[in-house]
């Protein structure tokens, strides 16, 4: 059999939404933040909501997901991008509209935006991209750096005596009232990406339905930030990072559905 | 004639935009302008036209808030005081460098820091220089009076989506709290979002509307070559703002030998003392820029022909005097009065200023 008896359409079992772009992906091999686009642009394709969905783009590794995401987008200031997204929904309630931030943008510097917006019940989806790490930047300790872990500003492991404890901002927003689907997922498997993917569309769906603030957590890998191989640095988060950063749902349809302390 | 009114004008600048078919206003409590906010509150424009009043978490939620609703192509404002302000020029940058329109309300108070609450107009290098950070100018409106806080509302959003920039009104302590009659404008409708898509929808964040290629609201390349096209084409904004659209008032400036360059409240108070000048037999005028960005050069250059001095009078240390000098080029004198921290002067005062600084001098 040769390469042209199985490209045909009838082979086709799976093909890249057209709600990527064709730009290459800035991301380094191995990162979860491709996956975690195409998952977003998946739901909106299979919503059929694309002329009404606005994204929010951060600063971050994921500053120019406006060049991927083929929506409408606007790219924030860092850590503002839930203001912005206030802006829009605020202007347009019939719109769909999405942060996508990583966990500098969103639990440190954008901290205060991130509580309000949530707090308010924006009717929102906000898609929060954790690593522990500042990647764009080079490696720096962020909010969510687990203790003792290594980064370039703490580089004999976060002493959180000296750096202060990471921040476990879901746990923080699920107690907040204006939340309504609170989650944390990963995309290193096939079968955790099926169940972001599921985590994202409902996130979405609550959107449409006018449910307001939806959040999900997807626990990342950084393998250039961390020094470690794609397959290692997998491995590094599920030992490491998934016992602080428990995945599942917190909260669903507004209430609270997990032991938050 | 319009409906008349008595009204403070950080309530008239309040009304006017309700009036103007504003779309939202977005903003933060600080004195001494926070009646604004609390006007727009009680009036409930969503009752009234549908427009969005929202008090945000800081200062910088509001202006990113307002950000990412201009992207969009709807009609939106804020208003802040000097501190809050300072804490606005973050997004007030990426709102130039987007190139978005929307009009911000500074109603200036004494600093630095958290200075005082009293008149001040020590932000105009802020105002008309950039005031975040890269080369970027905002188009700036100074009211002098309480009908001006309500007319330029209309002005500054003309002005914000002629140029898709952002529109200062810079006011003072002074104007914001006094109350003067002010003739109200009728109310105007607010678009549709369908008519603002229709207008707005080649570059506003509306959606893929239609299936259309998607926009984009950024303030980033890393391309530098591409950046640096887009800076020469903000400051050909700016080139044409200085060539259409500055604005200026002259007062008795036809026979003068002396003239106060006053904006604001200092120009309110000059008027006075022409007629104090006047009665000792001194030919004073006074020019007072409408806009100061772009600044009246010329009408400055005009008069530097023909008068003997020039007081620039400025409640600050001397910011605007710089414009003046510049414009003046040293053809003759040009001297400064101010007063700071809140202090506002009498028209006594700068007579004998300009007595002193001028005419003896």
């Amino acid at each position: 059999m040769e390469i042209k008896d199985i490209i045909k359409p009838e082979n086709l079992v799976y093909q890249k939404t057209k709600m990527m772009t064709d730009n290459t992906l800035s991301y380094c091999p191995g990162c979860g933040h491709g996956t975690t686009h195409r998952l977003v642009m998946e739901v909106v394709e299979e919503l059929g909501i694309v002329e009404d969905t606005i994204g929010i783009a951060p600063v971050g590794c994921s500053v120019l997901a406006y060049e991927f995401m083929n929506v409408d987008m606007t790219q924030a200031a860092h850590g503002r991008a839930p203001a912005v997204a206030t802006g829009i929904i605020r202007t347009w309630p019939d719109k769909i509209v999405f942060t996508y931030q990583g966990d500098g943008d969103l639990a440190a510097i954008g901290t205060s935006e991130t509580i309000h917006a949530c707090n308010r019940g924006e009717n929102i989806v906000i898609i929060f991209v954790n690593n522990g790490i500042y990647g764009m930047t080079g490696g720096q300790m962020a909010p969510t750096t687990l203790p003792g872990m290594k980064s370039s500003t703490t580089p004999y492991g976060r002493d959180v005596a000296l750096m202060g404890n990471p921040l476990k901002i879901t746990e923080l927003v699920a107690q907040l009232p204006g939340t309504y689907f609170v989650t944390r997922h990963a995309v290193h498997s096939p079968a955790h990406v099926r169940k972001t993917k599921k985590a994202i569309k409902k996130a979405f769906q609550n959107v449409i339905d006018k449910k307001g603030t939806q959040f999900i957590e997807v626990v990342s890998n950084c393998n250039s930030g961390w020094k470690m191989t794609p397959v290692k640095s997998n491995e590094w988060m599920v030992e490491n990072m998934f016992p602080f950063y428990p995945l599942g749902d917190m909260k669903v349809d507004g209430k609270i559905v997990k032991d938050l302390h | 004639m319009g409906e008349l009114k008595l009204m403070k004008g950080n309530e008239a600048v309040a009304e006017a935009m309700i009036r103007e078919g504003v779309d939202g206003y977005f903003g933060y409590p600080i004195t001494p302008q926070s009646e604004v906010i609390e006007y727009l509150t009680t009036e409930e424009p969503h009752k009234r036209t549908g427009m969005v009043v929202l008090q945000a978490e800081s200062e910088l939620a509001a202006i990113n808030m307002l950000y990412g609703a201009a992207g969009t192509g709807k009609k939106v404002a804020t208003s802040s005081s000097s501190p809050g302000i300072s804490l606005k020029q973050e997004g007030i940058s990426y709102i130039a460098g987007s190139e978005l329109p929307c009009v911000i309300i500074n109603v200036v108070r004494g600093g630095p820091g958290l200075g005082t609450i009293q008149p001040s107009q020590a932000d105009y290098f802020q105002a008309t220089k950039g005031g975040g950070h890269g080369d970027y100018h905002l188009y700036v409106l100074a009211p002098s009076s309480v009908q001006e806080m309500a007319d330029f509302v209309e002005d500054a959003f003309e002005m914000a989506f002629k140029y898709r920039t952002p529109v200062m009104i810079l006011s003072d302590g002074v104007i914001g709290q006094m109350m003067e009659k002010v003739e109200l404008k009728p109310q105007k409708k607010r678009l549709t979002d369908a008519e603002v898509i229709k207008k707005y929808g080649s570059w506003a964040t509306v959606g893929r509307v239609g299936g259309r290629e998607r926009n984009i609201i950024t303030s980033l390349d890393l391309d530098s070559h591409k950046m640096e096209a887009h800076n020469i084409h903000l400051q050909s904004k700016y080139e044409q703002m200085k060539k259409e659209d500055v604005r200026y008032e002259e007062l008795q400036t036809e026979d003068a030998e002396y003239i106060i360059v006053a904006y604001g409240s200092s120009a309110r108070i000059s008027q006075k003392v022409i007629q104090l000048a006047r009665k000792d037999g001194i030919k004073l005028g006074v020019l007072r820029p409408i806009t100061l960005f772009p600044f009246p050069e010329k009408p400055i250059q005009e008069l530097a022909k023909r008068v003997k001095g020039f007081l620039a009078v400025e409640m600050s240390a001397g910011q605007m005097v710089e414009d003046v000098k510049l414009a003046v080029n040293g053809k003759v004198k040009v001297e400064h009065y101010g007063r700071n921290g809140g202090i506002v002067p009498t028209p006594g005062e700068v007579y004998e200023a300009l007595k002193q600084k001028i005419i003896g001098g």
